[in-house]
């Protein structure tokens, strides 16, 4: 199996070159599109203060130099420190949200893919038929929602009417459980704190249903279409042939048949994820990445942002290198 | 027993067929009702808008929805159908545009890379490909963040997040026509450039275009509904949804829903219509999903 | 009994937005333990729909709209989708036309066998596995590559993969779609002569469905001749290529090229292959046939009894 370890070794490799594009893009966009300095004092400010921020960012220097410190700083891990506050460095700031905006993302992500896998498979064996229908008119409405306001909606009918579940945060004051991971649920679960863990439950179902439902429309589209085409290929008509039941040949046979190329639009899905991980992040006020990004707007934190930014993009290439592994490893095609 | 349940059969299959043809339709049709609607209201905003959007104290602060208001007031008293009605033209003139200019520069672009090939095809498929792999709005928080508040930035930066969309269409379909055989036909008889794009290239491109442009319009209200939201780009004094559903929640927890309920229903329509628009062309276009 | 297979009045339509296909029309059938019939028609004839049809899987928009189908005294049609799954793989199974895409590329060759036997028999995998090691053997397949996945193996012996999976339950009846269609000449020989040996080996009644009627001779005892939706003729394979009687029948032992007169024009059949949706008045083959008379247009002819269990459906006899 040599041939599959080069080739985890060569897409490493060129996780390398993505990177760098991607920080260059990211610089381009920061430093170049606009100038960094009116953006953060909004263009009214003494001629001093401007002159002490553009020095205090290095932005004096000519771009090509700024380009070389940008890179070098990044590869030592260094991504500056905020420019209000204590000053604290940028990754640690950075670091200290993310488990919450993980937590998020796995919980939204799981239940758009459940949703929408399970409503894929339902359309494609009702081809045609009103459920099909109905459920490709969901397919088009879930992306057209706007998380913001659904978010509104379910805040409004399940918190502020029913009065069933909260609309903001993360846990209750003192409901926090002790940090292990930084994942609410799983540290309740480690640290066997039931009112804890039903706590975090309660405020992670909102968030998760609004992302999630916004999520799920791809998936149900595309589970639709990829089962559609393997439904009628010849070996699921073998396998009907054999007399498999029709559960074995729908979810053994032609689902994982069909998953592959959901896989990879998951990989292409990550950034989605993200962006809509910031919308419903501050529609509940979720203490994780995305409300970090937008606190720090507010407040024209440049090398915050500029952080925050060059993180996601880290992500992105992360998420995209692990997807193509598990894709090698899925399809024995590739492998032998 | 087969005499009974022939007659049956082809009634139901004739069910089928119709009801088949006639989803895609209605979701065109739908859609276009509902972007037109838009489009109107937008065009006699001065004319159906009972108060002035913008005017604080119209009515009592957060009155609920009433026969005076009905859509209700906002928390400087501000008649909010109004705002809901004048704020469709902020969103359709930024959607519109937007659509346009990164359509065009996208296309010519595309041509332009496709075409010439070489170092320059290098360089501008790989800065538009990792532009495309940034989350949109991200990239668009990004640069509104840079260019500062104001409409042309705001178009600007949701111009700039879709050229990589058409840029790839246009030049993939370039690419393709420049290895075909024809092509090599056509270049023996003399064909030169402007013949091939608009003889072979664009033909095959037109029919997406329409599609392609719905749903990135789709996408781009939702872009711009989500920077006003998150308080970037567009300047305070210009009624806008996204921004209005930001200021509704702040009375949330006193059951006052209105503020933040109807703009930000607007929103989803809106959307709505161009998907529904969209999605519907594309069935149509594409039979082999509908067929079997 | 030794009736095996007896089929009354079938009829399969498909519903398509062009109009209703009636690919196989009112075909009465009948089919004893262990004999073999080729089952021959061009493409269109209904044959492959009619080997779907005996195992109830005929792909949408396509219906079975009438008839009755009759297997070792069952009623088929009457069976609900459970009892029917019994059935399917055990006692009739199926050969499919092209191997490379009748097995399910992510699972491994030997887990498809496992798979069908496991999901009729009470046994255990391990059980199940030696069983189906001994299949792969008898086909022909060495025991190493039971662990491989399909597309690690060649054409010729993944239509061996699906020959086992079909015998793997000892059914009492096979159909075999075209088997040999997608495979090359020479490996077609060894396909054949395979799936013979091992017919005789299990004493199976076999089906063979093909449009090439040169591979009928040696391994089928009777041959079914389909065109248009219907059967035509019905005989013993050797009656059949002494003389055959339908004039289609003939025109096609006439068309097929040999190698020895190697002068020979080339004959061909007339005309166009029918309008399942609307066919002709009458004979179906009237518009092609050379001794087509006013009657043969106007009326269609009975399938009439010419002696010694021989069927044809034609007015001149």
């Amino acid at each position: 199996m040599t041939s599959l370890r080069v080739y985890i070794i060569r897409r490493i490799l060129l996780s390398i070159p993505m990177m760098l594009i991607l920080l260059s893009v990211v610089f381009v966009v920061l430093r170049v599109a606009g100038d960094p300095v009116s953006a953060i004092l909004g263009g009214h400010a003494p001629l001093e203060e401007i002159e002490r921020i553009r020095r205090q960012l290095g932005l004096d220097k000519p771009l090509y130099i700024q380009y070389i410190d940008y890179l070098s700083s990044l590869i030592r891990l260094d991504l500056g420190r905020s420019m209000i506050w204590g000053q604290r460095p940028v990754l640690t700031e950075i670091l200290e949200h993310f488990p919450a905006t993980l937590e998020l993302s796995i919980s939204a992500f799981t239940f758009s893919v459940l949703l929408g896998v399970f409503t894929g498979v339902l359309s494609a064996r009702r081809h045609n038929r009103l459920t099909d229908r109905i459920i490709r008119l969901y397919g088009i409405i879930t992306y057209s929602i706007f998380i913001p306001w659904f978010g509104l909606i379910l805040q409004l009918i399940f918190g502020v009417y029913l009065g069933w579940l909260p609309i903001s945060g993360r846990s209750d004051p003192g409901m926090a459980p002790q940090t292990i991971t930084g994942l609410y649920v799983l540290d309740s679960i480690l640290t066997m704190n039931l009112p804890s863990l039903i706590d975090s439950i309660r405020h992670l179902i909102l968030p998760t249903i609004t992302l999630g439902i916004y999520l799920s429309g791809i998936y149900t589209r595309l589970t639709r279409t990829h089962m559609i085409e393997v439904l009628q290929s010849d070996f699921i008509r073998a396998a009907r042939a054999r007399g498999l039941s029709e559960r074995t040949v729908i979810y053994k046979h032609a689902l994982k048949n069909a998953f592959i190329p959901i896989l990879t639009m998951m990989g292409l899905q990550f950034a989605l994820l993200l962006a809509g991980a910031v919308l419903t992040e501050t529609t509940f006020s979720w203490p994780g990445m995305g409300y970090f990004l937008y606190e720090r707007i507010s407040y024209r934190d440049f090398t915050t942002i500029q952080g925050t930014i060059v993180f996601i993009a880290a992500l992105i290439v992360l998420i995209s290198l692990i997807v193509d592994i598990i894709y090698v490893y899925i399809d024995p095609r590739i492998r032998y | 027993m087969a005499n009974l349940t022939i007659p049956r059969m082809i009634m139901s299959g004739l069910s089928r067929l119709s009801l088949r043809r006639g989803a895609e339709r209605l979701f065109v049709v739908a859609g276009l009702a509902i972007i037109l609607a838009f489009v109107f209201m937008a065009i006699l905003a001065p004319v159906i808008a009972p108060y002035d959007p913008n005017k604080t104290g119209v009515g009592r602060l957060y009155e609920s929805p009433n026969p005076r208001f009905p859509m209700g007031t906002d928390r400087l008293g501000r008649d909010i159908l109004s705002r809901v009605i004048w704020g469709s033209r902020i969103v359709l003139i930024v959607t519109l545009s937007s659509m346009a200019l990164s359509s065009i520069c996208g296309v010519i672009l595309g041509l332009i890379s496709g075409y010439v090939g070489g170092k320059l095809d290098t360089v501008l498929s790989l800065f538009m490909d990792s532009l495309y792999a940034f989350p949109g709005l991200i990239l668009a928080i990004a640069l509104a963040v840079m260019l500062g508040q104001g409409i042309m930035p705001v178009i600007v930066s949701l111009t700039v997040v879709y050229v990589p969309i058409y840029f790839r269409m246009i030049r993939g379909e370039v690419l393709s026509v420049k290895e075909s055989l024809f092509v090599e036909a056509a270049r023996a008889v003399g064909a030169n450039g402007r013949t091939l794009i608009f003889k072979y290239i664009f033909p095959n491109v037109i029919p997406s275009i329409p599609i392609v442009l719905s749903l990135n319009a789709a996408d781009a209200v939702l872009t711009l509904a989500a920077l006003s939201f998150l308080g970037l780009g567009l300047p305070a004094h210009i009624p806008d949804w996204g921004f209005d559903l930001r200021m509704g929640y702040g009375a949330l927890t006193a059951k006052i829903w209105w503020p933040g309920t109807f703009p930000g229903l607007m929103i989803v329509l809106l959307t709505l219509g161009f998907s529904l628009f969209g999605e519907g062309l594309a069935e149509i276009l594409n039979p082999k999903l509908s067929r079997r | 009994m030794s009736q095996l297979l007896k089929i009354e009045g079938l009829s399969v339509h498909y519903y398509t937005e062009d109009g209703i296909v009636r690919a196989v029309d009112k075909v009465d059938f009948l089919m004893n333990r262990g004999e073999t019939i080729g089952l021959v028609g061009e493409s269109g004839s209904g044959k492959s729909t009619f080997g779907l049809a005996i195992l109830r899987l005929v792909p949408p928009p396509g219906r079975i709209v009438g008839g009755k189908i009759i297997f070792d005294g069952t009623e088929l049609t009457s069976l609900d989708e459970r009892e029917m799954q019994k059935i399917r793989g055990r006692r009739i199974s199926m050969v499919f036309q092209d191997p490379t895409t009748s097995l399910d590329p992510l699972m491994k060759v030997g887990d498809h066998l496992v798979e069908t036997i496991m999901a009729h028999e009470n046994v255990t995998r391990e059980e199940a596995k030696e069983r189906a090691l001994k299949m792969l053997e008898q086909v022909g397949i060495r025991p190493e590559r039971f662990g491989d996945y399909p597309h690690q193996f060649s054409g010729g012996m993944r239509q061996r993969v699906g020959i086992a999976l079909a015998l793997a339950l000892n059914p009492d009846l096979v159909i075999a779609d075209e088997p040999t269609s997608s495979l090359d000449v020479i490996v077609q020989f060894q396909i054949l002569d395979l799936m013979k040996r091992l017919k005789e080996l299990y004493d199976m009644g076999m089906i063979l469905v093909t449009h090439d009627i040169s591979i009928v001779p040696g391994i089928a005892d009777r041959i079914a001749l389909m065109y248009a939706g219907q059967l035509i003729e019905l005989a013993d394979v050797n009656s059949f290529f002494d003389e055959p009687l339908h004039p289609y029948g003939k025109a096609l032992l006439e068309s097929v090229p040999n190698i020895q007169f190697s002068d020979q024009k080339l004959k061909y059949i007339l005309g166009n292959p029918p309008d399942l949706i609307n066919p002709p008045r009458g004979c179906r083959f009237s518009p092609r046939c050379p001794y087509a008379t006013e009657r043969c247009r106007r009326e269609e002819p009975p399938m009439i009894n010419v002696g010694s269990d021989r069927l044809v459906k034609c007015f001149r006899y």
